[in-house]
């Protein structure tokens, strides 16, 4: 019972991570019918969002240090602690949790730039086109990337207070050996809570009504006079915000370097083709299931049964699925079943 | 559109195989004319080649290709640990079971269309060079590689002669698979496969793959199963991409996963891309293109292009420097890909279509009206 649980919570952030990027993948295809191949290279660059916060964070110069005193001896300091003393040092330390405040100009203003300089000329072309020329777009963003952080993994630690496990377990009488790292357990809320405020808003604003209305049929919203062309754009900024602040978040788990977003693309382009192209809520559902599978997978009980299935059950019922059933788990009827 | 003369594809043939053949008397200028170099062309080229018939004829994009090709590497080495030395078995083996794993992948992918037989392929891709690491590994060698060792059994090898004194390299009868040697040997299968392919686009089996490719549904009403031909045009491109894993442990014996990757099938469609799709000759204008470059910006450093931009002022050297170093050395990857997007935004059609608009701009009369319409006509309908 207790591995059961244990299996279920390591699945639940992963799953969180796919879900989030599957939902800003599957944003763009249904709004724009674009399939985003760049789409990982969002994820990693919302990842070094972090990175380049906590770099511009620790700026430092080098200061004397007074507790040596046999001789001049200089210590690197950044300029906030010594503005700012301890104050400094904890934003220092909550350096992850407060770029998100940096990411989200920065995410929304790349996601604008991408789709008002590139892919908006791709949307009557063919998806092998699109498909093309994301997958090249997301090549020069990885290398742009690379020359400027260098190709080793960057470790973006979370705040300290984080850094311990949750006695999960013992909070819900189940045996105290169910402990679970305490900033999983918050990515998996902060998960929620974008997804959830995502979905507030296309349900409960004027501008998501438009959005949606646009995804069912686009040529009737524009006939009515509504520059849905626009809604779009933003759409696309809206998803690359999503996606980036995934990549944010993710950052302390995962160290960032340079190839993080196509690892993370063909996981991502799974999980949307088994939700259901275009489906928002079959993203998300899917996002969670596979992720829970995956950590299920990798029970020493079941790899002892199937070896290697963990590194490809994904895949394999993914393929299940296109075969079976082409639209996905919650994919709307007639919208890509060949 | 018409089938061009036996008599005129032969003589394409000709110059295609005297060109590739002095390939190493006319790159020397270049700076290109090292085996190394010359052998990757080749192999590449076959890669590419093959990769067309799919891409170039049917118009499905495969992101599989590198798992046909790490099979056909894999394979390779096992012929050399296991049985021989020769290269011709290990070539053999190396084509067919990549072919048969084409024709299992390809059974099932081929199922769909668009993007779900790009994602399909993508997927098995991924299971194959995900398993190269775990289950697999008594078979690959996880992240090692496979390599070549004295004690191999070489059961073959061994009844003829004795085992010699150090580790010994893969050969056709005596003749060693490195430098010239090497290349020769892939030139000529180069040769070979280009010509296949020659004659399948030139075929009522290729005008049945463009059918397909142009319209599909149409296809099928005329009572055309279109799937016996994807997949026949599949384990043919998968072969291929066999070939060309088996010339690569040829000339290096040694097999590691990292060619499985899916990026490594990025790399195919890029230089197919690049030189023109579905045309004989653009994918090995790719291959020549992209595999130069690499080898040319791949070794320029800032002292290189110092030296390149003396003859400018000091100052705007200096700048010119800080502009472009970037897209060099290590940055290499960043000036292909820019480049890739270049390429698919202005020329879909790649180098061969760039050659084309070229062509018409000399050309002295007008374009004849009824070819104009019928142009035109297309453009309109692949629009729709």
């Amino acid at each position: 019972m207790d591995a059961i649980l244990l299996q279920i919570l390591n699945g639940l952030d992963k799953g969180g991570a796919y879900a989030l990027i599957a939902l800003g993948l599957t944003l763009v295809f249904g709004t724009l019918g674009v399939v985003n191949f760049a789409h990982g290279a969002l994820f990693m660059l919302g990842a070094f969002c972090s990175v380049t916060f906590q770099k511009l964070l620790t700026i430092s110069k080098q200061v004397k240090d007074t507790s040596i005193t046999f001789f001049d001896a200089y210590k690197e300091m950044p300029y906030l602690e010594i503005w700012f003393g301890d104050y400094g040092k904890t934003i220092i330390d909550w350096s992850v949790p407060l770029s998100i405040l940096f990411a989200i100009p920065v995410m929304l203003l790349i996601g604008l730039a991408m789709e008002r300089g590139l892919i908006r000329h791709f949307y009557k072309r063919t998806h092998a086109e699109q498909i093309l020329v994301t997958f090249g777009l997301a090549i020069v963003l990885q290398e742009i990337i690379k020359l400027s952080f260098g190709a080793n993994p960057i470790p973006t630690p979370a705040p300290e207070i984080f850094s311990g496990t949750a006695p999960i377990g013992a909070l819900f009488g189940l045996g105290e050996s169910v402990v679970y790292p305490w900033w999983r357990l918050i990515y998996l809320g902060f998960a929620f809570s974008v997804i959830g405020s995502v979905f507030a808003f296309l349900n409960l604003t004027t501008f998501g009504m438009v959005v949606r209305a646009g995804m069912m049929d686009r040529e009737t919203v524009g006939l009515l006079g509504i520059n849905v062309e626009r809604r779009f754009t933003i759409v696309f900024g809206l998803a690359a915000v999503v996606t980036g602040l995934a990549g944010v978040m993710y950052s302390p788990i995962l160290p960032p370097d340079y190839h993080m977003g196509m690892d993370f693309l063909v996981l991502s382009f799974v999980v949307v083709v088994v939700g259901g192209m275009g489906s928002l809520g079959g993203a998300v559902a899917a996002g969670f299931l596979l992720g829970i599978l995956q950590s299920f997978a990798s029970m020493n009980e079941i790899k002892s049964i199937i070896p290697g299935i963990d590194q490809i059950i994904i895949y394999l019922v993914a393929v299940f699925i296109i075969l079976v059933r082409p639209r996905g788990l919650f994919g709307r009827e007639g919208v890509m079943e060949d | 559109m018409t089938i061009p003369s036996f008599k005129k594809d032969m003589f394409v043939m000709l110059i295609f195989s005297a060109v590739i053949l002095t390939m190493p008397m006319w790159l020397k200028p270049l700076g290109a004319g090292y085996p190394d170099l010359l052998q990757k062309f080749a192999i590449f080229g076959i890669f590419a080649v093959g990769y067309n018939i799919l891409f170039g004829l049917t118009g499905y994009l495969s992101f599989g290709h590198a798992a046909f090709l790490g099979v056909g590497s894999y394979t390779a080495v096992w012929s050399f640990k296991l049985l021989t030395m020769n290269v011709l078995p290990a070539i053999l083996f190396s084509v067919v079971l990549s072919g048969i794993v084409a024709a299992i992948i390809g059974f099932i992918s081929l199922r769909r269309s668009g993007i779900y037989f790009s994602i399909l392929t993508l997927a098995f891709a991924q299971m194959f060079y995900n398993m190269a690491y775990s289950v697999l590994t008594p078979v690959t060698n996880g992240e090692t590689g496979l390599q070549l060792a004295r004690t191999d059994p070489r059961i073959i090898d061994n009844m003829l002669s004795e085992a010699g004194a150090g580790l010994p390299s893969p050969g056709l009868f005596g003749i060693q698979m490195s430098g010239y040697s090497g290349f020769y040997f892939c030139a000529v299968l180069l040769i070979i496969a280009f010509f296949i392919s020659q004659r399948i686009f030139h075929s009522p089996f290729g005008m049945k793959l463009q059918a397909i490719k142009s319209n599909q549904t149409r296809m099928k009403y005329t009572g055309y199963n279109t799937r016996p031909y994807l997949l026949t045009a599949f384990v043919i491109s998968g072969m291929y991409a066999g070939l060309a894993g088996a010339l690569m442990a040829t000339t290096d014996p040694l097999a590691g996963a990292e060619r499985m990757q899916w990026t490594a099938s990025g790399e195919v469609v890029l230089m197919t891309i690049l030189g023109g799709v579905g045309t004989l000759i653009g994918p090995l204008l790719g291959v020549g293109i992209i595999k130069y470059f690499e080898n040319i910006f791949s070794a320029l450093n800032e002292q290189a292009l110092l030296a390149a931009y003396s003859f400018m002022p000091d100052w705007l050297a200096k700048m010119m420097v800080t502009i472009t170093s970037p897209f060099v050395g290590e940055g290499w990857h960043l000036t292909l890909g820019a480049l890739f997007v270049i390429i698919v935004v202005f020329l879909p059609g790649g180098i061969m279509e760039g050659l084309g608009k070229i062509k018409n701009l000399f050309r002295k009369r007008p374009p004849d009206p009824v070819e104009k319409t019928l142009v035109e006509g297309q453009i309109q309908e692949e629009k729709a």
